[in-house]
C-alpha cells in the first residue's frame, strides 16, 4: 500500500495518524508484530529516523509495545484502543461540526443531514 | 551533539575572484540523511569535490572520521559524481569487477540484487544503456560499497518520475546502518521525505542547517515551499 505524505506537515505526525487508522479500521489487528523499523521505512519511502520518532511516540500513547528482543507489537490493552477510537473521531469531527455551525446549522439541521446522507447511500 | 563524521573548518575555496565557497564551519553528525541544496553556482559540487580530495581548499581544514581527504577518507567515502567517469566502452559486469578490485568494501552480491530489480543486464555495454540507465548503474555501485559517508551528487536527475521513487527506495535499503547521506538535488519535493536535515547554501555560504520535521513545525511548509521562497529569483 502506498503512503502519501503531504511535505508541508511533520512526516512523523502523518505515519502516527496513518498507523492510528489502520488499528482502528483492524488492518493492523491488536497483538500483531510490527515490521522492522528499518523495513517500515523503506515501505513509507521515509528516513528510517522519521519512523523511529513515529513508533516512539505511539509507543509513549500506549498503542505499541516494545519487546526487547522480539520486536514492536499493538497493544492487546482494550482500553487504550478504545479511548484512540474516541479521540480519533472528535478529532476528526469537531472540526467539521465547528465548519458547518458557523454557516448556521442547528444540531436538528446537522442531524437530519447525516440521516438524509447516510440513508442515500452517499457515505 | 552526537559523534560527527564530518568537520569543515573555515573552508574556503576561490576560483580566481570567484568565491565558489566561502568560510564555511561545519559538523555533520553520523547516522543522518542531509539534503545540500541550494541554486545553481552555490557551491554544492565543489563542496562535494572538496571531501572527496578531488579539490584541495584554499582556506580552512576539512576532517571525514577525523581524517584529511587522503587515502584514509577516500576508503569511508562513496561519491556519487555529477557526471559520469566510467568508461562506456565497458560491460555492466566488468564494472563490478573494476569496483571490487578498487574498494575493499564493494558488496557484489548486493549490486547484482540491485540490477536485476532495476532489470539491467550485466552483460549490457554501458554505452548501450539509456541516460536513465546509466544513472542507475552508477547509483547501484556506489550504494553497493558498505561506506561512512555517501555523498550523492543529483542521484535522481536523469531518470524519470516513476523510477525516482524507486531509486529512493534503493537508496534507501541499501546504505549502510550508521552511515551519513549527503545528498543535492534540485527535485526537492520528490526526495525531501527521506531528509533528516538539510544544509541551504546560499553564494558559497551556509544560509540554514536545520531538521526537516523542525522546518515544516515551524512554518508549515515543505522544503520544496522554503526553497522557493528564500532563492526567490
Amino acid at each position: 500500500m502506498p503512503w502519501n505524505f503531504d511535505n508541508s506537515i511533520p512526516i512523523y505526525l502523518q505515519i502516527i495518524d496513518e498507523i492510528q487508522r489502520k488499528i482502528l479500521s483492524g488492518e493492523l489487528k491488536p497483538g500483531e508484530k510490527l515490521p522492522s523499523i528499518r523495513d517500515l521505512a523503506k515501505e513509507a519511502k521515509v528516513n528510517p529516523n522519521t519512523m523511529q520518532k513515529a513508533l516512539q511516540e505511539l509507543e509513549n500513547q500506549g498503542l505499541i509495545e516494545s519487546e526487547r528482543t522480539t520486536g514492536k507489537f499493538i497493544t492487546q490493552k482494550e482500553a487504550q484502543i478504545k479511548k484512540l477510537r474516541e479521540e480519533y473521531l472528535k478529532e476528526k469531527l469537531l472540526p467539521c461540526i465547528k465548519e458547518l455551525t458557523t454557516l448556521g446549522l442547528t444540531k436538528d439541521e446537522l442531524h437530519a443531514l447525516i440521516d438524509t446522507h447516510m440513508k442515500e447511500g452517499a457515505i | 551533539m552526537m559523534d560527527p563524521i564530518i568537520q569543515l573548518k573555515h573552508l574556503s575555496k576561490h576560483f580566481g575572484k570567484t568565491k565558489a565557497l566561502d568560510n564555511v564551519t561545519l559538523t555533520i553528525p553520523k547516522g543522518k540523511i542531509i539534503g545540500l541544496l541550494g541554486p545553481n553556482g552555490s557551491g554544492k559540487s565543489t563542496l562535494f569535490k572538496i571531501l572527496n580530495g578531488l579539490l584541495a581548499p584554499t582556506e580552512g581544514e576539512v576532517l571525514i572520521g577525523g581524517h584529511a581527504p587522503s587515502i584514509e577518507s577516500k576508503g569511508l567515502i562513496s561519491y556519487l559524481p555529477e557526471r559520469t567517469y566510467l568508461n562506456d566502452w565497458m560491460k555492466v559486469h566488468e564494472l563490478l569487477d573494476f569496483f571490487e578490485d578498487f574498494y575493499e568494501d564493494f558488496q557484489r552480491n548486493k549490486a547484482m540484487t540491485m540490477l536485476e530489480a532495476l532489470h539491467i543486464d550485466p552483460k549490457a555495454a554501458l554505452k548501450t544503456l539509456s541516460k536513465g540507465n546509466k544513472e542507475k548503474v552508477q547509483l547501484i555501485l556506489v550504494m553497493s560499497r558498505k561506506a561512512e559517508v555517501y555523498l550523492l551528487d543529483e542521484p535522481i536527475g536523469g531518470v524519470d518520475p516513476a523510477a525516482r521513487d524507486y531509486i529512493l527506495s534503493t537508496i534507501l535499503s541499501n546504505y549502510a546502518e550508521g552511515a551519513t547521506l549527503l545528498i543535492s538535488t534540485h527535485l526537492i519535493s520528490d526526495i525531501e521525505k527521506i531528509f533528516d536535515e538539510v544544509i541551504f547554501l546560499k553564494d558559497g555560504g551556509i544560509y540554514d542547517y536545520a531538521s526537516v520535521e523542525d522546518i515544516r513545525e515551524k512554518s508549515g511548509q515543505s522544503i520544496d515551499e522554503l526553497f522557493r521562497e528564500v532563492f526567490k529569483c
